[in-house]
């Protein structure tokens, strides 16, 4: 089992959905960030009072998935986050110890 | 031979027409006009809700999250406390007879008003209703000042300086000007409160910023406004609201209430646009910041001149104070360096200043009874300056003391703990939970 967190552009998260419901991966956790690699923020102003905004928006979405399913997920996922401009965001992979749902109590691949 | 009811019409007409042109007779029997007391009781309605929420909107928005809550809860704390305070002396020292003293001040016969019984007529309105709108103008006031010190003054500090101020600042003026004391005598022209409240919580700000110091991370931090949606609002309700205070100066529903409505209407349009494109060229883009801190600033300039000016002056009067109070909120800040975080002097005491003195040249003669420089009477322009100087002189010194006595006996501002943390929770145990 894999843990797989990808932060992306916001916009983009509702092609992110729709690719991975499209191989067959339907549950996610999705959270509203801020953050920045290389993208630099920009500057606001306010009656002549400039504030550097250095964090940027961003998408953080979870999911979880089998070994057989995790390149087809990362695929679906960088295609569909993918703008070409700077900033659209970076995937991790982590190993997960287990999964369990919580109505039924099933672990690991029935919990998916 | 007439009906009964053509003559009853006629006879009606007659005795209207002869209203109309009794003039200084009815004055004298001070009678009551209902048109002139249903105006009179909107317009009060119309001021109190500049404050609440117009100013608490306004200020609320620009602030950070975290001091939503209390900048909000100063427009409204202020609003009950100047309310009982106008009751039980304030208004009796701006207005009442101060006998031997009247030049300066009205005294304190009508405290508690014992002088306002529920018969008494005050020119063409009810005593009562003349006392609460005046009322109205001595909440904004000091709500005003709060602007300056945003996001870093003790909540009970606050009460007891704004109450102190107000009798011992806001009254008085407000008698020199309007209440038979030395400045109206001398033909200071105040329509709505140019000195009386902008000038004056312009200038309190100012010493407050000073006083109290910037806020913590002041240049460094990011306090950009939380949501202008708020201040949008705001500024939008103090707008529509500004009839009352300006159009409500007539104390009647009348020619002068009329134009001093459209000069009003005219001049914060024009501050706003002028505002609105001296940003765009200086910085590239319209804020929407900047267009309602324009019509604010055109609010602001155009309340002394309300009863004197005509469209085309508040047209002038507007795309100056515009331009003007831009600088006044951004470079003058920056050049002398103080914190006046809302910008209560920058735009309130410097769009006084503008008006005041654009007042005393756009006057004339036929709107408000006084010529102003452009009809040959360029002596008004220096009475006019004579006013700022009084207003800003008394008020910067007094305002001072006061301080400086609250801060020896309570202190000013909130720790540096509480002002990081936010004074919503630190000082008023609640949060914003969205």
């Amino acid at each position: 089992m894999k843990y797989i967190i990808a932060v992306i552009k916001p916009h983009r998260l509702e092609h992110v959905r729709e690719a991975l419901a499209s191989i067959g991966i339907e549950g996610m956790t999705v959270s509203e960030v801020k953050g920045h690699g290389r993208q630099k923020g920009h500057t606001e102003v306010y009656r002549g009072a400039e504030y550097v905004v250095n964090f940027l928006p961003k998408v953080k979405i979870e999911i979880a998935t089998t070994e057989d399913m995790l390149d087809k997920a990362l695929e679906a996922i960088q295609e569909a986050a993918r703008t070409g401009q700077i900033g659209d965001g970076k995937i991790f992979v982590l190993p997960v110890e287990k999964t369990i749902r919580v109505r039924t109590g099933e672990t690991d691949r029935e919990a998916l | 031979m007439m009906s009964m009811k053509k003559l009853k019409i006629f006879a009606g007409a007659l005795a209207a027409s002869g209203l109309l042109m009794a003039g200084p007779a009815l004055a004298e029997e001070a009678k009551l006009d209902s048109g002139d007391t249903a105006w009179m009781l909107t317009s009060t309605a119309l001021v109190l809700m500049m404050t609440i929420p117009g100013l608490a909107l306004f200020y609320g928005g620009m602030v950070r999250k975290k001091n939503v809550l209390a900048t909000m809860a100063q427009s409204f704390a202020i609003t009950a406390l100047m309310t009982v305070l106008w009751m039980i002396a304030g208004y009796s020292i701006a207005f009442s007879d101060g006998g031997s003293l009247q030049s300066f001040w009205g005294g304190l016969s009508n405290a508690f008003l014992v002088n306002m019984p529920v018969g008494k007529i005050n020119g063409t309105i009810p005593d009562s209703v003349f006392m609460t709108f005046q009322m109205t103008f001595a909440i904004i006031t000091p709500a005003l000042i709060t602007g300056a010190f945003a996001e870093r003054m003790k909540f009970s500090s606050m009460l007891v300086f704004m109450g102190l101020w107000m009798l011992i600042v806001y009254a008085p003026i407000t008698h020199w000007v309007w209440g038979g004391g030395f400045l109206g005598d001398a033909g200071v022209l105040d329509f709505a409160g140019g000195t009386v409240v902008h000038i004056n919580a312009g200038v309190a700000g100012l010493v407050s910023a000073f006083v109290l110091g910037k806020r913590v991370g002041f240049g460094q931090e990011n306090m950009a406004p939380h949501n202008l949606v708020l201040s949008i609002i705001g500024a939008s309700l103090l707008w529509v609201g500004w009839f009352g205070f300006n159009a409500g100066s007539a104390v009647a529903a009348n020619n002068a209430a009329g134009m001093a409505m459209a000069v009003t209407q005219i001049a914060t349009a024009a501050a706003a646009l002028s505002w609105m494109i001296v940003e765009w060229m200086l910085r590239g883009k319209p804020s929407v910041l900047g267009l309602i801190s324009g019509a604010v600033a055109g609010l602001v300039a155009i309340t002394p001149a309300s009863g004197f000016v005509d469209p085309t002056g508040a047209l002038v009067l507007g795309l100056i104070a515009g331009a003007v109070c831009f600088w006044g909120a951004t470079g003058l800040k920056h050049m002398l360096g103080y914190d006046d975080s809302l910008d209560a002097f920058g735009v309130h005491g410097v769009g006084g200043i503008v008006g005041a003195l654009l007042t005393g040249v756009f006057a004339r003669k036929a709107i408000g009874g006084t010529p102003g420089l452009i009809e040959g009477n360029a002596a008004q322009v220096w009475v006019q300056f004579e006013g700022i100087i009084a207003t800003i002189v008394y008020c910067a010194i007094a305002t001072f003391v006061i301080l400086k006595i609250i801060d020896m006996i309570m202190g000013l501002r909130v720790s540096k703990e509480q002002e990081i943390e936010g004074l919503d929770f630190t000082l008023h145990g609640e949060t914003i939970h969205d």
